[in-house]
């Protein structure tokens, strides 16, 4: 079993950073269906500014709590808006769930993991089924837990999550809004993907694709 | 196709701007040292006297900075286009207003704003500053009557602002600004509509397309979706429909007073404002309804998006006052 480092973190946000900014049109027409139009923007700022900080520390005196708190940090400050606070949160509780750990083993990473599923959905005060990136999120967190559970290897997990998030996402398409600025739409938005759940989705794919890599 | 703006790059347009309007208005404006998004009054914050912060994303202008003064807000944080601000200049804000007597923080009722100023708050409380908030609904388009704390502010933030500022600046106390706020925020209505649509400095793509013979009812501010899409009908139709919705919520009194506002979303020109100005008069006296005091311009706006919105604030003997209160911002003065 591989333990991840700080460095392998670093390549991790790099790697959320560049997949959503290949993403970046596409998220910004999903949002202009329902909404401003500006979320893969939004997304792109905050993920380029993450990797950014991320990559400036020092890898040999960094423990991972700091670099997500960094990621947070970052993130936040780059974006404001509402994925600003819900990934800012995100990336915070992951911190908290590695405190004290050097490294990571696969549990430690999972923790992480459904920490920030769990910190988005307290932030944003959200259920699953209200057309948000919990529909995307708390699927995928559920899905990898409950494999680990099972004894199933960490890179199948996350093979499970990226799954849930992607049939998550898909859901979104035929429900109302009950959050956000597509809320005040009713059934307007009913057909349209929910941009949130769409570049929650693309991130917990990066994610899937990191762990493959370190562990697969 | 992509539209034309006068930027430099997407991405500097906001700092840009505010660099701008520091120039312009350096007897009203200054920013936080190493915070060039907290955007602070010059002789608004005084010991004592509840602090009024507002804020929001930027694209909106003269909303919010340009309400940032005496007799008005004392602070307004700003963000990228179109979103929130980040926590660190609302706490910047808050902060440099702080008189002792409480921060009011006030903003439309948009999610991510909610989620960043929550937590400024959350984080202001760690420094023993004392902060409340208000949240403005006026937008009648964006949820029914009954759920009125669903509903988004919008260009009736500045006739809300305008009071609660006043009653900052009139020393009352916390609780009886923040009652004041919200009073004012109760009695105050806004509908728009859009014709054409913004597009972002950094995409400068089209937000949303509408055809050559249509109107968005109910438009959002943000060029996001509105209740309906309606053919486009002549100014007077088009009055009457925003005219109706607001007046049916109002509840008004023949012989209450009103203060109107006409607001360009951009570049809807001054000429057809006056046109709905002229029916909204017509249809306030058909209601034996008074003009107060009236606004018509861009006070709210969404880039370049074209259309407008109405606000109709219901006014008593309270908000009356409060709205003739002397203020000197960098958009009016009293």
């Amino acid at each position: 079993m591989a333990v991840i480092t700080t460095k392998d973190l670093q390549h991790l946000f790099a790697l959320i950073a560049e997949d959503i900014s290949a993403q970046r049109d596409h998220l910004c027409e999903l949002d202009g269906a329902i909404g401003d139009g500006d979320h893969g923007l939004a997304m792109d700022a905050g993920c380029e500014a993450a990797a950014k900080a991320v990559g400036a520390l020092d890898t040999t005196r960094t423990a991972p709590t700091a670099v997500f708190n960094a990621a947070a940090k970052a993130f936040l400050n780059a974006v404001g808006a509402s994925s600003g606070p819900l990934y800012a949160t995100a990336f915070m509780r992951a911190g908290a769930a590695a405190r004290d750990q050097p490294e990571l083993t696969d549990d430690d990473f999972l923790r992480a993991f459904a920490a920030m599923a769990q910190g988005i959905q307290e932030r944003g005060k959200a259920e699953p089924g209200e057309k948000t990136m919990v529909d995307a999120w708390k699927p995928a967190a559920d899905a990898a837990l409950e494999a680990r559970q099972s004894g199933t290897p960490l890179p199948q997990c996350f093979d499970m999550a990226e799954q849930a998030a992607g049939q998550g996402c898909e859901a979104t398409k035929d429900m109302t809004a009950a959050k956000g600025r597509a809320s005040r739409l009713g059934d307007r938005v009913i057909g349209h993907i929910d941009p949130g759940a769409a570049s929650a989705f693309i991130i917990i794919a990066s994610i899937t694709k990191f762990v493959r890599g370190v562990d697969g | 196709m992509k539209t034309k703006k006068l930027i430099n790059a997407g991405a500097d347009a906001v700092d840009e701007m505010l660099q701008g309007v520091l120039a312009a208005h350096p007897e009203h404006l200054y920013a936080v040292d190493d915070m060039p998004r907290a955007i602070i009054a010059r002789n608004g914050p005084r010991q004592g006297k509840v602090g009024l912060v507002i804020g929001g994303g930027s694209g909106h202008e003269p909303t919010f900075l340009g309400y940032v003064g005496k007799g008005l807000a004392d602070a307004a944080a700003i963000g990228n286009v179109f979103a929130s601000p980040p926590p660190d200049p609302i706490m910047a804000c808050a902060k440099a207003v702080d008189g002792g007597a409480g921060v009011l923080f006030m903003y439309g009722n948009y999610a991510g704003d909610v989620m960043n100023f929550d937590m400024a708050v959350e984080m202001l409380a760690l420094d023993e500053i004392e902060v409340r908030t208000v949240l403005t609904t006026d937008d009648v388009a964006s949820a029914p009557a009954d759920q009125r704390d669903k509903r988004r502010g919008v260009a009736g933030n500045v006739f809300i602002f305008k009071a609660a500022g006043a009653a900052c600046d009139l020393l009352y106390s916390f609780d009886e600004v923040e009652r004041a706020a919200r009073h004012a925020n109760a009695r105050t209505y806004t509908m728009g509509v859009a014709l054409s649509p913004c597009s972002l400095p950094q995409t400068l793509k089209p937000n949303f397309l509408i055809g050559e013979d249509e109107m968005e009812i109910g438009m959002g501010i943000h060029g996001e979706p509105g209740m309906a899409r309606e053919r486009l009908g002549t100014a007077d139709a088009v009055t009457d429909e925003l005219m109706n919705s607001i007046l049916k919520e109002m509840k008004a009194e023949r012989g209450d007073r009103v203060a109107v506002l006409v607001n360009s979303l951009g570049s809807t020109p001054l000429m057809e404002l006056y046109i709905m100005m002229r029916r909204v008069k017509a249809r306030l006296d058909e209601a034996g309804l008074v003009i107060h005091t009236s606004l018509v311009g861009n006070y709210c706006t969404s880039l370049e998006m074209a259309g407008a919105s109405i606000t109709v604030m219901h006014l008593d003997d309270e908000l009356q006052r409060l709205i003739d209160h002397p203020c000197d911002c960098a958009m009016f003065a009293r």
